[in-house]
């Protein structure tokens, strides 16, 4: 037997399971979707693979989403940021810290009237890229700031 | 035992205001204890913001926030006396709701 061939007719028989939890009520679409923690996401170490996971490998750099957010921060625990996107119908917006060991820190959902913009505090490893993306009509659009840091804020 | 979230809303114009921040270690899993033990990992993954019970900002986190985890966002639509609730989730399974009403 060839083994691609029965990974294929698995892959069908999981789907089609799936499809019939769906149609059964018993898995809402958009509930699976807010619940599922973006794992591999999160558990990424490298900064390409974290963009992959957020749809962003190939995102459009753009002036309209606006980061906020300190040249220095004395403090590594606790940067607080402030993000806005200004590209009409977005959806979600994600924060990645380039110099993280773990580099994706967040993922937003807008949704009911939420404005696409949202204030956080990071916590940062060391002076880095911090890479805003976000979702707006199918695309995938990303903006980046640097922010120094003077001392650490993982490990310490 | 978890301790409850603080949330602050209030209406500004023609949307609200929010501000959260949950009592939560947020423990990265790369410090170590005193004894140079590595302390586990334990942070908070997901994060419901609902208005009126319709969910408006739903978050997911990694280690890369802040210990107790401050958040604020806007939200169009809402009335004074609309009720906005947070619920956290954090890696180990303990989750908790805390609601405020709109002023």
């Amino acid at each position: 037997m060839d083994p691609l061939r029965r990974k294929l007719l698995r892959g069908v028989a999981t789907s089609g399971l799936l499809a019939a939890a769906i149609a059964a009520g018993a898995l809402r679409p958009s509930r699976v979707f807010a619940a599922e923690w973006n794992k591999g996401g999160f558990e990424a170490k490298d900064v390409a693979n974290v963009l992959k996971a957020i749809d962003a490998a190939a995102a459009t750099d753009s002036r309209d989403i606006v980061i906020n957010a300190p040249d220095i921060a004395e403090d590594g625990a606790m940067v607080a940021i402030d993000v806005v996107s200004n590209i009409p119908g977005t959806l979600s917006i994600a924060v990645v810290v380039e110099k993280n060991p773990y580099p994706l820190a967040a993922q937003f959902d807008f949704s009911n009237g939420a404005l696409p913009q949202i204030a956080l505090r990071l916590k940062m490893a060391q002076t880095s890229r911090v890479i805003v993306s976000a979702k707006a009509g199918g695309k995938v659009y990303i903006a980046r700031t640097e922010i120094k840091v003077t001392v650490g804020g993982c490990a310490g | 035992m978890t301790e409850p979230t603080k949330i602050q809303a209030e209406l500004k114009g023609d949307a609200v205001e929010v501000r959260v921040r949950m009592a939560h270690a947020m423990e990265t899993g790369q410090r170590k204890d005193a004894a140079g033990k590595t302390l586990p990992a334990h942070f908070i993954q997901s994060v419901t913001a609902s208005l009126n019970g319709k969910p408006v900002l739903q978050a997911q986190l990694g280690t890369a926030i802040s210990r107790n985890p401050y958040f604020g966002f806007r939200v169009k639509g809402a009335r004074a006396g609309d009720k906005l609730a947070v619920t956290w989730t954090d890696n180990k399974g303990e989750s908790r709701t805390d609601e405020a009403t709109i002023a």
